[in-house]
């Protein structure tokens, strides 16, 4: 057997191959992975000056753990171990930021381990995994360490850091129906995921993915329009309530989500009309979970319910051919 | 008639070769279900050994009185028999075991384990063959359960059989005792299993 492929592969043979017959050199995965490590860096930098050392360590925990378990598995699959196309460091970014500043050490490595082995080297490596990687990472360690990851996980008072003192502002509201204001929820001078309190410096690092087209504009728009218009019709059941849709979109995970998790080129639809769908799909599992939960915060597992439908998705939107009836 | 397996083969191969877990992917409602703790799950193994064990015995004995079309409720009503023995009897002795393992006990009658060694084994060769095919079944399906509930009840409690095995600071990881911990721990050791077996199979120069 081994000898008839030899032959196979050493004959002379005409090159015949599926189309695409010409690629783009510059749309690599490396080259979209780089994107979204400088997209982030907004979002980093406020981490960074909101949390001081909690983002930092967060961060450190997470690049380390990840590489480690990138090398680890790959080796257990005996494939070449690179860091060349930047898609741990992606992952392991995503993940720190999902996190809150004050979870123990060991939150960030198990996330880490379970991120990278159980979301996608178990399923054969970069662009295989069925699921966000950072967000099956984050649904372990959610479930597994419901104290350290639950909203009051995230308070510390006796922190030195402004933010970790106060409630985050979902929960603040859920609980006790504190309103955060709205210029707060913006800069993001606030108590949450060490990623998620700005609104400003999301918007400012999607805006950027989305204009090198490494992130399709559908999915954020889809995610923004379908909140809009949940959260309108919950004001509009519910007109008293001091949570106005600009909180809905400014508050919590979700441009964060919309912009970095959701638009993860592996894990969406392919098409744009189904790309529109999906981010429909993730707006209304959020106002769902945060209107009708016990959570305050509903992005991750809308991100993951909504990976769990892609292939659906994909089956449905498959473009029509040129001609076809 | 093709060559029986004798009564040693058959014991040997329900252990590992043929792991009703592992191998045959059988009884996994139960694999699943009731293995957030060595207790429940060396319970859980001690009531399915008894009745296949028993079943198999029956079933034996009566091979040739079968009607082949009537085989299966004739299977299932034996099976019926002796989980309802092995049900009130741990309602009796093992109160709080029996609260434990709630419906579990009562749905060893569709165990497809049971059915499946009837059918397989017990229907068609002696009583002495059906009784080691027995044994080595419950042995190896014992072994199954007990792998994944030490996995779990380690890291879920940080305890085994109850006593405390890791440090009182050990974070517990809640996750494992829930049911997504019992499809972790179940595909990873699935897993594992497939990969030594293909190892050694490479090693032996099989393939």
């Amino acid at each position: 057997m081994a000898e008839n492929i030899k032959k196979i592969k050493t004959a002379p043979v005409i090159h015949v191959a599926p189309s695409p017959h010409l690629s783009s050199m510059a749309l690599t995965t490396r080259r979209m992975m780089i994107d979204v490590v400088i997209a982030l860096i907004p979002v980093v930098l406020t981490a960074l000056y909101v949390f001081r050392w909690y983002a930092a360590k967060q961060l450190f925990i997470c690049i380390a753990s990840c590489f480690a378990a990138e090398m680890i598995f790959m080796k257990m699959r005996s494939k070449a171990f690179s860091l060349n196309d930047y898609s741990a460091t992606v992952t392991a970014i995503i993940l720190a930021l999902s996190l809150p500043g004050t979870a123990p050490w060991y939150v960030g490595v198990i996330a880490s381990f379970v991120a990278i082995g159980i979301g996608k080297v178990i399923f054969g490596g970069v662009g295989m995994n069925i699921f966000n990687p950072a967000m099956v990472g984050r649904a372990f360690v959610m479930i597994a360490f419901a104290s350290a990851m639950a909203a009051s996980g995230y308070e510390d008072s006796a922190s030195a850091v402004d933010a970790i003192t106060q409630a985050t502002p979902m929960d603040a509201f859920k609980q006790t129906g504190i309103t955060t204001s709205l210029s707060a929820l913006f800069w993001g001078p606030t108590n949450g995921s060490l990623g998620e309190t700005s609104a400003f410096a999301c918007i400012i690092g999607g805006l950027y993915l989305c204009m090198r087209r490494t992130a399709s504009w559908e999915i954020p728009t889809g995610v923004i329009a379908s909140v809009v218009v949940f959260a309108g019709i919950a004001n509009l059941v519910n007109p008293q309530s001091q949570w106005t849709v600009l909180h809905h979109l400014l508050g919590g995970s979700l441009l964060f989500g919309a912009f970095f998790i959701a638009t993860d080129p592996v894990s969406s639809p392919l098409t744009p009309k189904g790309k529109f769908i999906f981010g429909i799909g993730i707006g209304a599992f959020i106002m769902l979970l945060r209107l009708f939960s016990g959570y305050p915060e509903g992005v991750m597992f809308a991100v993951l319910l909504m990976n769990a439908l892609t292939p659906l998705i994909n089956r449905w939107t498959v473009p029509r051919a040129l001609g076809e009836q | 008639m093709v060559d029986q397996p004798t009564p040693l083969e058959r014991f040997v191969q329900g252990i590992l070769p043929e792991n009703p877990v592992y191998r045959q992917l059988l009884g996994l409602c139960p694999t699943l279900a009731v293995t957030n703790g060595m207790k429940a799950a060396v319970t859980m193994s001690c009531a399915v050994a008894f009745v296949l064990l028993c079943a198999n015995v029956i079933t034996s004995l009566i091979r040739n009185l079968l009607k082949p079309h009537l085989r299966i409720v004739i299977f299932t009503l034996t099976i019926a028999t002796f989980v309802t023995i092995a049900d009130r009897f741990l309602a009796a002795y093992m109160y709080q075991m029996s609260k434990t393992l709630g419906p579990y006990i009562p749905l060893i009658i569709v165990n497809c384990i049971i059915i499946c060694r009837c059918e397989v084994c017990a229907s068609k060769q002696s009583v002495l063959t059906a009784a080691s095919d027995a044994l080595g079944q419950s042995i190896g399906f014992a072994l199954a359960l007990s792998s994944i509930a030490a996995v779990r009840e380690i890291l879920g409690t940080g305890m085994f059989f109850g006593w405390r095995v890791l440090p009182i600071s050990w974070p517990d990881w809640v996750i494992m005792v829930l049911p997504p911990g019992a499809f972790l721990t179940f595909g990873i050791l699935l897993g594992t299993v497939n990969w030594i077996g293909s190892y050694r199979s490479e090693k032996s120069g099989n393939r």
